[in-house]
């Protein structure tokens, strides 16, 4: 890929980073380039799953539904051949679980799960993680607060104390 | 009772637009483009450098040049940007702002009668503090057609024998022009020629959308006759922390670090320390401040175009200068309708210099929802002022 594509596909990657919804035209004019060379490279990362999709950031809190999302330290025995894969297979199948990684340090996958309560979450651990051959142990953190997620902070942005006009 | 003011002072005119100044800070409800500083918080790093050197307990003064290591700092940083080398100890000075090197600077450069060539449309503090260190300013008036850059031609028309300084405002306040080396080449043979000094003005080094910021300081010959003022308000988002600094030749910075030991001590401590932290790890966030206003100034070039309305593009700072000339009145009473008429606040060229007649300052130093907004109705207001005359 010449230098000048990948260095419009990073401007584009890094605008719609945090800004998913922004229009085209908009986003053209914003990087200085033309509105359809913005749409067929968004196409093409697209196609190529360098965008792999477009969500939300919600504040459920707010929307007033319950959920509780809680993150699993998960040991586990690797196994010959596939290494973690399969397990972290059997684990990201669930719709419920929202992420799993691959985790270096103490412990070996981190799963983050959504549940409607404590105790969907609980049981989910109890008769499904648990259970899977070649888990080790778990480890259940349940989140309390979330202050900043996916790069946006979530707590109320004070007002502007500029002034109106300053030379 | 005698007059305690002296008539130096009393000679100064205040500011022509004050009032307008005055009127519109008044305006809660307003929507600005009128911000001569950045919108961005001042990043955190450096912020918490700060918090960490007051938990510290360094609440002293620090040597009257400054910080050891925020001059070493300062002094790397000008060799990785405009490849100058200073030496920290003896070219390097630490000051309240880029405005207190300017005000000391031509306090230690004048003696009376000594002529200052001030290229304007620029920033509003040059002129007064020419005249408090008994200098003659001397106006040099950008042209539009030039986009504002300084010509050997202007600066032909007004230099005298008692010439001594030229102040070099670019990256530019209000107008957004740049000058590239090509610009600054035949200046920099006219200095020398003329044996004069120049004070450059780049508070807005950081912020420019083309090519990379020259100093004049760079070119040949150049370095022992330019006084370079830099700091830390628009580039690293800092204003409020009151941080600037000049280097220049030995002989210079000398007089100028005593004439600041005895006026002001030292820069604030908890900013320099603050400021190292800001030199050392913040080329990241720097950069993305300046993504983010080269957006903006495309998508305000493209509002205006959409609008008709005339404007030179501009490549520093976070200024954009439209004329607005078509519409037969003068800028404040452009700026006073659209302040009364649209609530919205922008700064009238003449805030800068009578030749900024017929020209509005509009910041960018806004986000992008915001300009939207106030554009929607400064496009309005432009529609109404047409369909009037017509």
């Amino acid at each position: 890929m010449d230098e000048k594509k990948q260095e419009l596909r990073i401007e584009i990657l890094k605008y719609i980073e945090k800004h998913s919804r922004v229009d085209l035209g908009e986003l053209a004019v914003l990087l200085g380039v033309e509105e359809t060379d913005v749409a067929n490279e968004m196409a093409e990362m697209e196609k190529e799953k360098v965008i792999c999709g477009y969500h939300t950031l919600i504040d459920w809190d707010k929307a007033g539904v319950e959920m509780v999302t809680a993150l699993i330290e998960v040991r586990v025995t690797p196994q010959r051949d596939r290494g973690f894969d399969r397990i972290a297979e059997r684990l990201y199948n669930y719709p419920e679980v929202y992420a799993v990684y691959l985790i270096s340090g103490s412990y070996d996958l981190l799963v983050t799960l959504e549940g409607k309560t404590l105790k969907e979450v609980s049981r989910f651990v109890s008769e499904k993680l648990s259970p899977i051959e070649g888990v080790l142990s778990t480890a259940t953190h349940f989140i309390l607060k979330k202050y900043k997620d996916h790069g946006t902070i979530m707590v109320p942005k004070k007002e502007s104390e500029r002034m109106l006009v300053t030379p | 009772m005698r007059n305690p003011l002296s008539k130096k002072i009393i000679d100064i005119q205040p500011s022509g637009i004050r009032k307008f100044f005055d009127v519109a800070n008044e305006m809660k409800d307003a929507i600005s483009l009128g911000v001569g500083e950045p919108d961005f918080d001042t990043p955190w790093r450096i912020r918490e450098e700060g918090i960490f050197s007051l938990e510290k307990g360094k609440t002293f003064y620090t040597s009257n040049a400054g910080l050891k290591e925020l001059r070493q700092e300062i002094s790397k940083y000008m060799e990785r940007k405009i490849h100058v080398s200073y030496d920290p100890m003896k070219e390097t000075l630490v000051t309240v702002g880029g405005s207190e090197a300017i005000d000391v600077g031509l306090r230690c450069m004048l003696d009376p009668g000594d002529e200052v060539l001030i290229p304007q449309p620029s920033y509003v503090s040059y002129l007064p503090c020419t005249v408090m260190a008994d200098g003659v300013p001397v106006v040099v008036p950008l042209q539009y057609e030039n986009e504002f850059k300084l010509t050997v031609e202007d600066l032909e028309k007004y230099t005298t024998p008692k010439t001594k300084i030229l102040i070099m405002p670019f990256p530019n306040n209000p107008t957004g022009a740049i000058m590239t080396k090509e610009d600054l080449e035949p200046v920099a043979e006219f200095i020398k020629e003329h044996d004069l000094y120049v004070m450059s003005d780049e508070i807005y080094s950081e912020l420019t959308y083309k090519s990379e910021h020259v100093s004049i300081a760079s070119l040949p010959g150049m370095r022992e006759r330019t006084l370079v003022i830099n700091g830390f308000s628009k580039g690293f988002a800092m204003t409020g922390w009151r941080l600037g600094f000049c280097c220049g030749p030995e002989v210079l910075i000398e007089q100028m670090t005593k004439l600041h030991q005895f006026a002001i001590m030292c820069a604030p401590t908890t900013s320099q320390y603050a400021a190292v932290e800001g030199l050392r790890n913040c080329d990241g966030e720097v950069e993305m401040m300046r993504r983010s206003y080269n957006q903006r100034r495309r998508f305000l070039m493209h509002e205006f175009a959409r609008m008709g309305l005339e404007c030179f593009e501009p490549f520093g700072a976070f200024y954009v200068f439209p004329s607005i000339q078509e519409f037969g009145m003068t800028s404040e009473e452009f700026a006073t309708r659209l302040l009364d008429e649209e609530k919205v606040a922008v700064v009238p060229g003449t805030a800068f210099g009578e030749c900024g007649e017929g020209f509005l300052r509009i910041s960018y130093a806004y986000s992008l929802e915001d300009l939207k907004e106030a554009l929607g109705r400064v496009g309005s207001f432009i529609q109404r002022l047409r369909n009037e005359r017509n």
